[in-house]
């Protein structure tokens, strides 16, 4: 039971591995994201009045670009399925549908997680900032929070099941929407709800938590418990449409 | 070795629409048998429901007494070929071969062997896309043939192939029936089904029209095609 359950998981880590758009994904959250600092740390170094900023914001904020990647790999990892057609040769190898489900979610989360954790730390020294204590904890956040998005637009592509849908809906909706909405103070109230909002506490990007023009109502670990809600959510409902839809 | 398929009552409706209504038939082993009705008769759903992908609105199959879900390791039971594309354009054709190989505990070896078996050996490190239309029939063959399993169901294997293909995939079918093999092979090709099957399983906008011995079917009728157009006919 337990070998036949990393077997399954295994044939998913080989099906990640082998299509291109894994490394194209990998290397675009990685790159994008460090270079991002890099240029940041570039233009902000001879900048003055330095001492306003959260010294740690820059350190951060590339990754909310880069995570676009991220997210694009976790959405095709599922919605390629379905648009090869090789979902068919999946559930007739493993007709268990909840055993596929899981397998392929371990394997998207694992290979999400080591390269969260790869790209938080070189977009982190890319960036120069200090480090220190707070730094790490916002560090672990900023890996948590990127897995957890990862894990969730994988639920919302086997919602969906298709590439054009998920990547059209969710790019834009979730972080064009939510971060160019979410400067009007009113609907702020709504928006920082929204999944990708929750990890800007934890990631020193959502102003100064002390001001109550920035203020959210959640605090940085709150806001992470708040995208394992939405992931808890989105993946449950990717399962139910797997569970009851013809493949 | 020897497996029998029982198809019981099986029903598939979209809405109002019938796909496949009441169906009941049993697959043997050690022949062929040939599925045979015209395009969109409901052969390619009643396959989706034998493999489970498409769950059936009413009856049920068994495959050697279980439900297809639950096989524990179902490609060492039945292998199968659909007539839609399941392979993912981008994927090296071994490479398509090993994770299925893995998901099923399947010795690595066997994706040489199958390779091999369909005369893909020298490609099989392209990219499914670039197989051509008969090289890519060859690769899902070796996909049902990676578990060594004594159920065949394969829809429409000679789409698209050229004579030499369609010749080889006769003599891959008699062969295997003939190792005592549950061979089940869908066509709308009749005179391709009056060469290969020993058996046939005639059906007609989703319903039984015949399941009989193919020499009976085209002794009383004169000919497979004479006697598939007068069945036909009649259920209009």
């Amino acid at each position: 039971m337990i070998s036949l359950a990393s077997a399954v998981v295994s044939a998913e880590l080989t099906k990640l591995r082998t299509v291109r758009s894994t490394p194209w994904t990998l290397a675009a959250f990685v790159v994008v994201s460090a270079g991002l600092a890099a240029l940041l740390e570039l233009s902000l170094r001879n900048a003055e009045r330095r001492e306003n900023w959260d010294p740690l914001f820059p350190a951060f904020l590339p990754l909310t670009i880069g995570q676009l990647a991220l997210v694009v790999f976790g959405a095709l990892a599922i919605s390629g399925e379905y648009s090869s057609g090789t979902i068919r040769a999946s559930l007739a190898a493993v007709p268990r549908r909840g055993r596929f489900y899981l397998a392929k979610l371990a394997a998207v989360t694992a290979v999400a997680a080591v390269a969260s954790v790869v790209t938080v730390a070189a977009t982190f020294a890319a960036s120069r900032a200090p480090f220190s204590g707070e730094a790490l904890e916002a560090s672990v956040g900023a890996a948590i929070y990127l897995t957890l998005m990862c894990a969730f637009a994988f639920g919302v592509a086997a919602m969906v099941r298709n590439t054009a849908l998920v990547l059209g809906g969710l790019l834009p909706v979730l972080f064009l929407g939510s971060q160019g909405l979410g400067n009007i103070p009113v609907i702020r109230e709504v928006t920082q709800f929204l999944p990708d909002q929750t990890g800007w506490v934890v990631m020193h990007l959502a102003g100064p938590q002390d001001d109550p023009r920035w203020a959210r109502d959640y605090g940085p670990w709150t806001g992470l418990g708040l995208l394992t809600l939405w992931t808890v959510v989105s993946l449950l409902g990717g399962y139910l449409v797997l569970r009851r839809r013809d493949a | 070795m020897t497996v029998v398929i029982e198809v019981r009552d099986l029903e598939k409706r979209y809405g109002r629409t019938v796909a496949v209504d009441r169906l009941s038939f049993t697959v043997r082993p050690g022949r062929v048998t040939g599925f045979l009705g015209p395009n969109g008769a409901g052969k390619s759903t009643t396959m989706r429901m034998m493999l489970d992908l498409d769950r059936p609105t009413g009856g049920q199959v068994r495959i050697d007494g279980s439900r297809y879900r639950d096989l524990d390791r179902p490609l060492t039971k039945v292998g199968a070929l659909l007539e839609a594309k399941s392979t993912h354009g981008g994927r090296r054709a071994y490479h398509h071969l090993s994770w299925l190989a893995q998901s099923n505990r399947l010795p690595a070896s066997r994706v040489r062997e199958v390779l091999s078996l369909v005369g893909l050996d020298d490609v099989g490190g392209r990219r499914a896309k670039a197989l051509s239309l008969g090289m890519a029939q060859r690769l899902g063959i070796a996909a049902a043939l990676l578990g060594d399993p004594p159920v065949l169901l394969l829809d429409e294997p000679v789409n698209g192939l050229d004579p030499e293909g369609v010749h080889w995939i006769r003599g891959l079918l008699r062969a295997l029936a003939a190792e005592g093999r549950t061979v089940f092979v869908s066509s709308h090709l009749m005179s391709e089904m009056e060469v290969t099957a020993d058996h046939l399983v005639v059906i007609h906008q989703g319903r039984l029209l015949a399941d009989t011995p193919l020499p009976e079917f085209v002794a009383s009728h004169g000919s497979l095609e004479a006697g598939f157009l007068a069945l036909t006919a009649g259920a209009r």
